[in-house]
């Protein structure tokens, strides 16, 4: 990719003018590439119109995983491969599982979801994100328009439409 | 920004902007230490060397290093075990339960809380394995591995098992929730510096970009942890009284246990994360952030759950006398007025009289005595597990082996050990990393109040 790419960015101060803002910007027609902000914004995601994530599938699907994994576990070391009679109970002492099972239900939950969410948000430690602007980790939202998606769209029109939404400061900004 | 409700006390005072929030918090990590960091470091660092000289010791002897004898088999390593357990309760509960239940107090507690959690469960989990003995062995032991005569499995009905798997869910799972809490302020960091500290910070923060398709899907999966950690920190504690309530031994054979350890280990865990918070503050200054709300708050829950620890120590003794079982009944008596009686009245002074006092508004918005009470929680909770593990074991069925036990050096050395550990970590943590959420503080700055600016 030798092309560079360039982005608009409208740089806001408060999360209720960017809700505003997010709004009127897609319905004047202009694609928002994405918006970066120091913390969750609650209905951010609603406004910009991203489906719900499907972590929670993830999670029960690898909860069921760890509940069948620790049973056939148990029940194949302590009734099928060694029985043993234990304070004279039955060999399969399924009430006696059941902890194990919790446990190991919670454990591959907890991972498998967290790893779908690493793998799907492309976190790891050797990942170089792209940084918009510094302080979108500090005070600011930034609105990120990627202008190769917005080619019908003048330049200076969708600045205007930045300004007029609210934004504190327009800027551009390009990678390589 | 910050606007004042006249309805409700603000969570963060002192008008603080979100900017003021990241400079707050990580100029703690930016700058250099204090003098007073570096003394309590080197403190704990200190104890951390002369514990390991009775770790060491015991490791190599073995655990008749020990006080234990024929009759008391379990004493102050399992007392530990289920004091540390106990404490490493609260900063899951916190942010957990407490995220459930919309509490936005929690925000600025929360990554502290956790780092204790995390750093108690560690010590927690030295006292079984050193009480293996041969914990090089261990494995074969606690883990269901095939043995060298075949496949002889561990055995899964036993609860010292149990809390194997119970232990080591609750850990990395507290491990991997306090983390994803973290990322976004590691990157937070990393825009702020340069050079290494800029590429450390950065590889910490796993590329994060604060999107708003990334910070959704964060949510989606800070929801969900919490929901599983919730169970899961009952779980935990449950577990840890079936060591005892499955055991047939008089004082311990109760079903009363899981809900009472549970409610203890909530009692001293929030205990120590004032203990902690309350120097905390004052050494970071960020008393806007941890405010004197902060403290009454925790300090409710603390007479909460110290008032059903009370109710349970007198439900016991009631069904124990109730029940006609003699055996029962004596391990009862015999803890309140036998030869360890002064361990049962601590235990009854520092965790159901002493909580009481923070009925006092007074008392429980000053700092001065949340810190002393606090502390004084604390002990009581160690002796309520003397309490029970001791006094129940030491005169069993037979009047012929009854026995007293008497903690060694290796042993008062081996809990300091995990002293020095536990503090050693917390300081490296408040030194560099975060101690206050940041990303979570600035989303409820705003709505925390009332009327929002426009």
């Amino acid at each position: 990719m030798e092309r560079d790419t360039n982005f608009v960015l409208g740089v806001f101060d408060d999360e209720d003018v960017l809700l505003h803002a997010v709004e009127q910007v897609r319905s004047s027609g202009v694609k928002i590439h994405e918006v970066y902000s120091p913390y969750p914004v609650h209905g951010l995601e609603h406004v910009l119109g991203y489906k719900r994530s499907k972590l929670p599938i993830a999670a029960f699907l690898f909860g069921m995983l760890g509940t069948s994994l620790a049973l056939t576990m148990q029940f194949y070391m302590m009734r099928f491969d060694w029985p043993m009679i234990i304070g004279g109970k039955d060999y399969a002492a399924f009430p006696d599982f059941i902890p194990v099972t919790f446990e190991m239900t919670v454990l591959l939950a907890a991972f498998g979801m967290v790893g779908v969410f690493m793998i799907s948000s492309n976190l790891k430690p050797w990942a170089q994100p792209r940084i918009f602007d510094v302080r979108s980790t500090d005070d600011k939202h930034i609105m990120a328009i990627d202008i190769a998606n917005n080619k019908a769209m003048d330049l200076a029109k969708i600045e205007e439409i930045l300004k007029s939404s609210g934004a504190s400061e327009v800027n551009k900004k390009s990678f390589e | 920004m910050q606007v004042t409700s006249s309805v409700r006390e603000p969570l963060v005072t002192g008008g603080k902007t979100y900017h003021d929030v990241t400079h707050d918090v990580s100029r703690q990590v930016e700058g250099k230490p204090s003098l007073a960091w570096f003394l309590a470091f080197l403190t704990a660092a200190g104890v951390l060397a002369l514990g390991s000289i009775a770790l060491i010791a015991t490791l190599w002897e073995g655990i008749g290093m020990w006080g234990l004898n024929k009759t008391v088999g379990w004493a102050w390593d399992i007392t530990n075990f289920v004091w540390w357990v106990g404490i490493g309760h609260a900063g899951t509960l916190i942010s957990a339960v407490l995220l459930l239940f919309r509490q936005k107090w929690r925000t600025s507690i929360n990554r502290a809380a956790e780092a204790m959690t995390i750093f108690a469960v560690i010590c927690a989990a030295m006292f079984p394995v050193i009480h293996m003995g041969r914990p090089w062995l261990g494995a074969y032991w606690a883990l269901p591995l095939p043995n060298t005569f075949g496949s002889l499995w561990v055995n899964f009905n036993s609860p010292l098992l149990w809390d194997v798997f119970a232990i080591s869910t609750y850990f990395s799972v507290s491990l991997v929730f306090w983390y994803i809490g973290l990322i976004p302020d590691f990157a937070t960091i990393r825009d702020r510096t340069t050079g290494l500290r800029k590429t450390i910070y950065g590889a910490l923060s796993f590329g994060w970009d604060g999107a708003a398709k990334t910070w959704m899907r964060y949510e989606s999966v800070s929801l969900i942890l919490a929901g599983l950690a919730t169970p899961l920190v009952l779980s935990v504690h449950t577990i840890v009284s079936f060591d005892f309530a499955t055991s047939v031994i008089p004082g311990w054979h109760t079903t009363i246990f899981p809900p009472y350890f549970v409610a203890g280990a909530i009692f001293s865990g929030f205990a120590m994360v004032l203990t902690l918070m309350i120097v905390t503050r004052k050494v970071f200054k960020l008393e806007d952030y941890i405010t004197i709300g902060h403290i009454e708050l925790m300090n409710i829950v603390i007479i909460v759950t110290g008032s059903i620890v009370g109710v349970a120590y007198i439900t016991e003794f009631f069904i124990a006398w109730y029940s006609g079982v003699e055996p029962e009944f004596y391990a009862f008596y015999n803890r309140a007025t036998g030869p360890y009686f002064w361990a049962y009245w601590t235990m009854m002074t520092c965790n159901v009289i002493s909580p009481q006092l923070f009925w006092i508004k007074k008392i429980r918005t000053s700092i001065v005595a949340t810190f002393a009470l606090s502390i004084v929680v604390n002990i009581g909770m160690w002796f309520e597990r003397f309490v029970i593990i001791v006094t129940s074991l030491h005169r069993d069925y037979l009047p012929s082996s009854w026995a007293m036990f008497y903690p060694t050096w290796a042993d008062v050395g081996v809990y300091l050990f995990t002293f020095g550990l536990f503090f050693t970590l917390f300081f490296l943590f408040a030194k560099f990393f975060p101690v206050i959420n940041m990303a979570e503080v600035k989303s409820v700055l705003k709505s925390s109040s009332e009327k929002v600016s426009k």
